[in-house]
């Protein structure tokens, strides 16, 4: 009798979503891959730790020491240590919420070490009252949650500008993307008590980093959903985060949620800083740049497999990622096991919500059959992830920053897998 | 402390729409203390593409080659360029090529941001250490590299903001 579960819902493999749940799976895998370390059973079956007592209480936990998971792909400028990025392990983790100690970084002049009760929020500009808030009086407004991603515009540029695919693993080319669930206050209700004049219609944010990074932020933005963040997964921000307070705008590109927030300047213009003319910009063919695009666009990326987490033993495998969008909410994912000629929905998982990361999940019958493993979202606004070539299409090798081109990983008959182009 | 009166209702004087979001919230508690104007011109440091926010003070392209040759150099190599922390000039007309450079004086629309990057962030080890002086001498030396400026040119505040950067056109609001 056929097993309905074992009939594909779309080319070379792929299974309808019940197929992970089965029994099967197990012996699907293969015996072998799933065997415990003989070494556990050793001592008549009580293995070392069952026969004495544990570790006791401590005062903040860490990982087990047999975790060894970290960010990946430390870079800073030469002759620096805090110029530039590190990635999160997006393979190596599981559900929608980054832990706090695994966050990208992007900084641009290292992290500072500020003393929470010195640090001040100043609000000034065209308002009426010129104001400074402490931690302490910012601790005593209310405060609203939200469970958001965070990505850096420049996050998967490599895919863009990079002719040939590199080959390259999954957080590397696309870890400049987290979630958390952020705490703080909302900016409108420092801004109303500041009272805004005639004319306010930028909001010009800065840090209190050594590089005084700075960004014009639309002040229809900062009505609307920007907060002062104070906690980050709750507890309070971690330094790299933005220690002790930092602007976070759901939705937009990642530079401008302005770390270590200190000055906020209400103004009639942006400031054109460095930072929304020199780099965050995107360069077109025509040797014109497009300034301003906030918007993080609908994005997906398969974590599980990728390069480094291949598969072996052939049989039942999930297939695994996360999307996000910053237009709308994650509606759809669809997965395919041959480069997109054939495609099927992924299961979606997660609180999700607007603004929030989902993870999606597709079974696969991989027989040691080459594949090209591709995702593609698609948000409440009926937006499809594009295509790299779209994508080159559109705007040439040289915009860099948001790119949300459709990532394609080659499996091999080996079960390796590869970034590809094609 | 708890009792502070709410400020007054801004609705109209608002954007279109962004009255609803100012309402006030319940329980803010107004905690926020005054910034007095002191305290405020030690900490400013924003700079507009219209000149505002540019100190009192002036330099030379000369000046400027000393001081960049002091403070810069050792991280962007000599006169701009071949640096390990990149090239802040050169590249001017390379944008719409296939070797696209972007620098200072090649990509930056505005003079102003020069000043205000470089008083706020340069030279990395030791930002805010320059005078309005010296700021305004580098960025005249800078630009006086590819000929935005003339080789005997002197900044000041007002002399910075009227300065025509060669991309002053190239940026446009994307979506
Ligand atoms: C110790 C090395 C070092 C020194 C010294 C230094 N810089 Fe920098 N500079 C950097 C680094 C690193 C960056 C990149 C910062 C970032 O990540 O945003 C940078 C960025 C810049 C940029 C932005 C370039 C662009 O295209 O966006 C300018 C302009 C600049 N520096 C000017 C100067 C000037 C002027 C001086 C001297 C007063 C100076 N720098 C001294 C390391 C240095």
């Amino acid at each position: 009798m056929e097993d309905k579960t074992l009939v594909p819902v779309a080319g070379n493999g792929l299974l309808p979503l019940g197929a992970l749940n089965r029994r099967q799976l197990l012996t699907g895998l293969g015996a072998g891959a799933l065997a415990l370390p003989s070494a556990a059973l050793a001592a008549g079956g009580r293995p070392s730790w069952m026969q004495g007592a544990g570790a006791g209480m401590r005062g903040y936990g860490t990982p087990s020491p047999a975790e060894t998971v970290g960010r990946v792909a430390i870079a800073s400028q030469p002759g620096t240590t805090g110029s530039g990025a590190s990635r999160t392990p997006l393979a190596a983790l599981e559900g929608t919420i980054t832990p706090s100690g695994l966050h990208f970084e992007r900084h641009h002049s290292g992290v500072p070490t500020i003393d929470p009760a010195a640090h001040r929020l100043h609000i000034h500009g065209l308002v009426e009252k010129p104001l400074a808030f402490s931690l302490e009086a910012l601790d005593r407004y209310p405060l609203v949650t939200q469970l958001r991603f965070l990505e850096c515009s420049g996050n998967s540029a490599v895919n863009l500008a990079a002719p040939e695919a590199p080959d390259l693993d999954v957080a590397t080319l696309h870890g400049l993307v987290s979630q958390s669930e952020w705490v703080g206050v909302p900016l409108s209700v420092l801004l109303e008590e500041a009272g805004l004049k005639p004319g306010a219609a930028w909001v010009i944010a800065e840090g209190a980093d050594a590089a005084a990074m700075s960004r014009s932020v639309p002040l229809a933005k900062a009505l609307d959903d920007a907060i002062v963040a104070l906690y980050q997964n709750g507890e309070r921000l971690r330094p790299e985060n933005g220690y002790p307070m930092r602007l976070f705008l759901p939705n937009y590109e990642g530079n401008m949620s302005v770390k270590w927030l200190r000055r906020l300047k209400v103004t009639d213009q942006p400031a054109m800083t460095k930072d929304e003319t020199s780099k965050y910009t995107e360069l077109m063919p025509d040797g014109r740049a497009a300034q301003f695009t906030f918007t993080m666009g609908v994005k997906s990326v398969i974590t599980r497999p990728s390069k480094g987490y291949g598969l072996g033993a052939h049989g039942i495998y999930p297939i695994t990622g996360l999307a996000w969008s910053g237009r709308g909410e994650i509606r759809r994912v669809e997965v395919s096991a041959d480069g997109g000629r054939s495609w099927a929905d992924a299961a979606l998982e997660g609180p999700g919500g607007p603004g929030a990361m989902v993870r999606f999940r597709m079974p696969w019958h991989w027989q040691g059959q080459p594949a090209t493993l591709v995702s593609r979202a698609t948000d409440s606004t009926g937006a499809r992830q594009p295509t790299r070539e779209m994508l080159v299409q559109a705007r040439g090798p040289q915009s860099l920053y948001h790119y949300n081109g459709q990532q394609r990983w080659q499996v091999s008959t080996a079960g390796d897998v590869r970034n590809s182009y094609v | 402390m708890f009792k502070r009166a709410v400020s007054p209702c801004l609705a109209g004087l608002l954007l279109a729409g962004a009255a609803s979001a100012l309402a006030a919230a319940p329980g803010a508690p107004g905690l926020g203390a005054p910034l007095t104007p002191e305290v405020l011109a030690g900490i400013e440091l924003t700079v507009l593409p219209t000149g505002e926010g540019l100190p009192v003070g002036r330099g030379s392209v000369a000046q400027g080659a000393a001081l960049y040759q002091q403070h810069c150099q050792a991280c962007h190599g000599a006169e701009g360029q071949g640096g390990m922390n990149g090239d802040l000039v050169g590249g001017v007309g390379s944008l719409a090529t296939a070797t696209p450079k972007k620098t200072v004086t090649s990509y930056w629309p505005y003079a102003t941001i020069a000043f205000d990057y470089i008083r706020r962030a340069m030279p990395y080890t030791a930002p805010g250490s320059l005078s309005a002086d010296e700021v305004y001498a580098i960025v005249a030396y800078l630009l006086s590299r590819d000929g935005v400026v003339p080789k005997d040119a002197v900044l000041d505040a007002e002399a910075l903001a009227a300065v025509k950067m060669p991309n002053a056109e190239g940026f446009y609001p994307g979506e």
